[in-house]
């Protein structure tokens, strides 16, 4: 089996008291390969972080099925989280916030290890190899969210995610709100990543540019539907729907 | 290091010291009467002067702060514990439970909240455990308003959903991740309550729904002596400066408390 993730006819449905529910994802559906990294653009409010909250369980789909490894999420037992989440983990979009302003970075990332079972003294010794290879000097570890930089917080976060070796990583604007050389160095550093861990990714984003040097393929999403897919270099080229020609157009 | 926040913080401490160690501060039995000294004036033996039954006044105001400040401290302490749980298990988990729970702190934040409190202290008989017991029922709604809309805040922050994808529970997400982020403000609103939970307790003692003679009470200390304030003024005076010098130190200890938890 070739594809590890499966997304069949994915809908997501917002139920608001008063008001008409938003319909944030329709009938999304595409597969990732393994070793492959997915791009999904699209604008502000196109369902994107829905489709990443529903791929890692976060949210539950109203319809349609997320299948990774060919197993269909369900609602998780404690036993099953801790096992599916060693598959598929997860990069969020603002550095600031993924850490818990209260308790160390290395508390943050050990924290998987020790819902599995390592002891303290083993869990410090990975959250040091992990920082290591994100890049990061083993003293973050003791440090607090606030008294590091957004760059190096975003590294410990991808540092967490690889913290229980999963296979897939799902990256929703991981770097969106970075300055752009900082940007560059998180890309580099998950180019190296996927190499290295056997990553598949799917990279969320915004910006076309990108996706269009860091991605195999590319889904663009407009209005909670996949409008078009495909290869970067043919979107940009020749975009065929008329979101994806707007959205080519935009590129500075 | 904060200088008004130690400052405020011994004189916490002195007050509840009192309260814990009154009977050794005593210098006269509070509870001994003797009539030949009835409404003596305050005078260098009698710090404040006698009461009617000739009781010292000091040695009364003294072992009175017991019940008023450890039964105000008790109190509070309760709602506050019984109003985050309730609050954080609502913003956690929402849905039905929430509105419901969220429609009953509303009837009681609707309703005037001493009036409340009467009505649950006149069915419950006077004591001043029972008048703890009706104003924790009516009080620990807004802490769990507080505790509710800060859990809703925190909840939505991402390093929630990173400790989900760590496997932990909703529990361990509760003690690790949400708790800890929302005790600050809990912590000040317990801290300025501290001072209008006392003035409430003494009401409900003042209007006979609290502490019960011979008990040593400060607000039934003055409701005691009220009528006497024209010809015996101290004995209406001296607890009455007892409860707003307390619940001055305690709202000052607070207000420092607010201002060192968030600077601007």
């Amino acid at each position: 089996m070739d594809d590890i993730i499966i997304v069949n006819n994915l809908s997501k449905n917002f139920k608001s008291r008063g008001k008409s529910d938003t319909l944030a994802v329709k009938n999304v559906s595409f597969c990732l390969k393994r070793g492959e990294t997915l791009g999904i653009v699209g604008e502000s409010g196109s369902g994107k972080s829905t489709v990443a909250k529903l791929i890692t369980g976060l949210l539950k789909p109203s319809d349609g099925e997320v299948r990774i490894y060919d197993n269909a999420e369900r609602l998780l037992s404690q036993k099953k989280a801790l096992e599916f989440y060693s598959q598929i983990q997860m990069v969020f979009q603002n550095p600031a916030e993924s850490f818990n302003p209260r308790k160390t970075i290395g508390y943050g990332i050990g924290e998987g290890l020790r819902n599995r079972g390592y002891s303290p003294a083993a869990t410090a010794t990975v959250v040091a190899e992990l920082l290591e290879k994100v890049g990061l000097e083993p003293s973050i570890a003791r440090k607090y969210p606030h008294q590091v930089s957004v760059g190096q917080c975003q590294r410990a976060a991808i540092a967490r995610a690889l913290a229980v070796k999963p296979k897939i990583l799902v990256c929703d604007e991981a770097t969106s709100a970075l300055d752009v050389t900082v940007q560059k160095q998180i890309i580099e550093l998950l180019d190296e990543l996927r190499k290295s861990e056997d990553l598949s990714i799917i990279f969320i984003c915004h910006n076309l540019a990108l996706v269009q040097s860091f991605c195999d393929r590319v889904l663009v999403l407009y209005d909670g539907e996949v409008v078009e897919e495909g290869e970067p270099d043919r979107i940009i080229n020749n975009p065929k729907a008329e979101y994806t020609k707007v959205l080519v157009d935009s590129i500075l | 290091m904060n200088k008004k926040l130690i400052v405020y913080t011994i004189l916490a401490f002195a007050l509840i010291l009192v309260a814990i160690f009154a009977e050794h501060l005593c210098p006269f039995d509070p509870y001994a009467q003797d009539l030949a000294l009835s409404y003596n004036a305050p005078s260098v033996e009698h710090l404040m002067g006698t009461d009617a039954y000739g009781r010292d006044m000091f040695s009364r105001i003294i072992i009175g702060a017991r019940a008023s400040i450890l039964s105000t401290l008790a109190l509070v302490a309760i709602i506050t514990i019984f109003g985050t749980i309730v609050g954080v298990i609502c913003g956690y988990f929402g849905g039905k439970l929430d509105s419901i729970v969220m429609r009953i702190s509303d009837f009681f934040l609707a309703f005037p909240g001493l009036v409340f409190a009467l009505a649950v202290a006149a069915l419950l008989g006077g004591g001043i455990i029972n008048a703890v017991i009706a104003l924790a029922v009516i009080s620990w709604p807004k802490y769990s308003r507080v505790a509710r809309s800060q859990t809703l805040s925190v909840k939505a922050l991402s390093f929630i959903q990173a400790a989900k994808l760590a496997g932990d529970t909703p529990v361990q997400i509760i003690l690790r991740h949400i708790l800890p982020n929302i005790l600050g403000p809990i912590l000040v609103t317990s801290m300025l309550d501290i001072g209008t939970m006392m003035m409430e307790l003494a009401g409900l003692s003042f209007l006979g729904l609290g502490a019960q003679p011979p008990i040593a009470e400060w607000g039934s200390m003055m409701s005691n002596g009220r009528s006497m304030l024209q010809t015996y003024p101290w004995v209406v005076l001296s607890p009455g400066f007892a409860i707003f010098i307390s619940v001055v130190i305690f709202n000052l200890l607070g207000d420092t408390v607010r201002d060192c938890l968030d600077p601007k």
